[in-house]
């Protein structure tokens, strides 16, 4: 892209999109954390999790504020309005992924506080959280780069973790059928798959920006076939 | 390189176009200050009751071709047309030789970017044109004067003090009476050349309050340089670079998905 007259409008815009990226380095490595917990049961690691939102919710607050003031001084247009507008939507994606990092935080604390032995579907849930992550890794990559054609491939991926979701869904029920016992913790355990699946669909979201941002189409709300055409 | 019209291009375009009809159809326009060839195989569609913008960085030939609707360059020798500017319904090509300018500007009024009252009063400014004309019925020109100070939305401003110099009027009510001055002929083209770069913003805002009102009752071309003022006024924007259309479109779509990178390059502040 061609630079601005006003070299501070680039400074700007360069600033607010490296922030996201770093935003989105930070709600990955707190879904990463919050999953090795959920593995080890490790307390420190649980709470650091959960204490760290408050660095993501910040910096949601800080880069909506840097979007607002582009949008005062400068009056974006074509390119540059997508891009800001694009960015204010996924901050609110990246946001919602460090409430689900933190949601399974806690429910990795309720699981282990339980004193269980061994978690059912752990390794499973942990597949799925992979995919998750991977998603969101490729929706920052294609933000980093505007590549609409790895956003399109995000996008197609997230049918994958929400059959995952229903698969393990499916287990679950299987097993507090065989033992009532196991319920509460079934129960936990499906809270963390959805924050798993919901971080897929989030990074389905950010990758719909990203198309959104290079070819001007809103691609929210429509169905692979059209995203092709 | 030259685009073609391309308004018919897009979906809003072909929504909006059913209900639409041409005014004006500009057909390979070159115009030429002496040697100097300053617009290059314009092709435009004007359409009826609707606002189009041109919009394009200095000396782009914005003006340039505003100016060869009412024929002002006629004034100056050396200037020369080719190609047409044909006027709907009656298919007149403004720029033939057969057809007389002043009758041009009778069908075609003209605001400039500075206020430009005669020093005459207030009625008599609204009058001129009328006169011109050879309107002799005092009370047809009462009335005239009136509805067109009342579609400028001046009236209620100055129908008290009629008989006043113009130029007592403050800059945004003088650029409202020029307006009134176009309308008082009834044209069926209005074209602005950036109307309101010498007003404060609350004028500015009842200027372009005003072009959207008026457009119920006349076709509106507007030469701005202000991007988000033709994002507002305007149906239409065609951005034109060295004296050549780059591309037309549908306004809501222009600034947030255009076409041509040299449009996107002009309206997100970035060199060409």
């Amino acid at each position: 892209m061609t630079e601005h007259a006003s070299k501070q409008y680039d400074l700007d815009l360069d600033s607010i999109r490296s922030r996201v990226l770093q935003m989105g380095g930070l709600v990955e490595s707190q879904i990463r954390r919050a999953l090795e917990a959920f593995g080890s049961g490790e307390r420190a690691l649980i709470e650091q999790v959960i204490a760290e939102d408050h660095r993501v919710n910040a910096m949601e607050v800080a880069l909506d504020g840097d979007c607002s003031q582009v949008i005062v001084k400068r009056q974006p247009a074509a390119g540059d309005l997508r891009m800001i507008f694009a960015i204010t939507k996924t901050v609110t994606d990246l946001e919602r992924i460090g409430d689900e990092a933190r949601k399974i935080a806690r429910m990795a604390r309720s699981i282990h506080e339980r004193g269980a032995q061994s978690v059912p579907l752990a390794v499973d849930v942990r597949h799925a959280a992979e995919l998750a992550i991977a998603m969101l890794q490729r929706s920052l990559d294609a933000f980093a780069r505007l590549d609409a054609d790895a956003a399109a491939e995000v996008i197609a991926a997230d049918a994958g973790i929400d059959s995952e979701f229903r698969s393990i869904l499916r287990q679950l029920i299987t097993y507090m059928m065989e033992d009532p016992r196991t319920i509460s913790m079934a129960l936990e355990i499906v809270w963390i798959a959805k924050a798993v699946e919901r971080i897929g669909d989030h990074a389905k979201n950010m990758a719909e920006y990203v198309i959104y941002i290079v070819k001007g189409t809103d691609v929210r709300h429509t169905n692979p076939e059209q995203l092709e055409a | 390189m030259s685009a073609p019209d391309t308004l018919m291009s897009t979906e809003l375009m072909r929504e909006r176009k059913v209900a639409l009809a041409p005014k004006a159809q500009v057909s390979g326009l070159d115009f030429y200050y002496g040697d100097f060839r300053a617009l290059k195989s314009i092709n435009l569609t004007v359409y009826e009751q609707q606002v189009t913008a041109l919009i394009g960085p200095s000396g782009c030939g914005k003006s340039t071709f505003l100016r060869c609707f009412n024929r002002m360059h006629d004034l100056y020798p050396g200037n020369r047309y080719a190609g047409s500017i044909v006027l709907h319904p009656d298919n007149t090509d403004l720029l033939s030789r057969e057809v007389d300018p002043i009758e041009v500007r009778m069908r075609i009024g003209m605001v400039f970017q500075k206020p430009n009252p005669f020093p005459k009063s207030i009625f008599e400014n609204v009058a001129y044109g009328l006169r011109v004309r050879g309107e002799v019925s005092r009370r047809r020109m009462a009335e005239k004067v009136e509805q067109a100070l009342e579609s400028a939305a001046l009236l209620d401003e100055v129908k008290d003090r009629l008989h006043q110099p113009a130029y007592n009027l403050s800059g945004g009510q003088q650029q409202r009476l020029c307006i009134a001055r176009a309308l008082a002929t009834d044209p069926e083209l209005l074209l602005f050349d950036e109307p309101t770069s010498a007003l404060d913003p609350i004028a500015t805002a009842s200027i372009e309050e005003l072009i959207h009102d008026l457009k119920k009752q006349v076709t509106i071309l507007i030469v701005t340089h202000n991007m988000q003022q033709a994002a507002r006024v305007s149906d239409y924007t065609a951005y034109m670079y060295l004296g050549e259309l780059i591309e037309t479109g549908v306004t809501d779509e222009l600034f947030i998905k255009p076409r041509m990178k040299q449009t996107e390059d002009y309206i997100t502040g970035r060199f060409g």
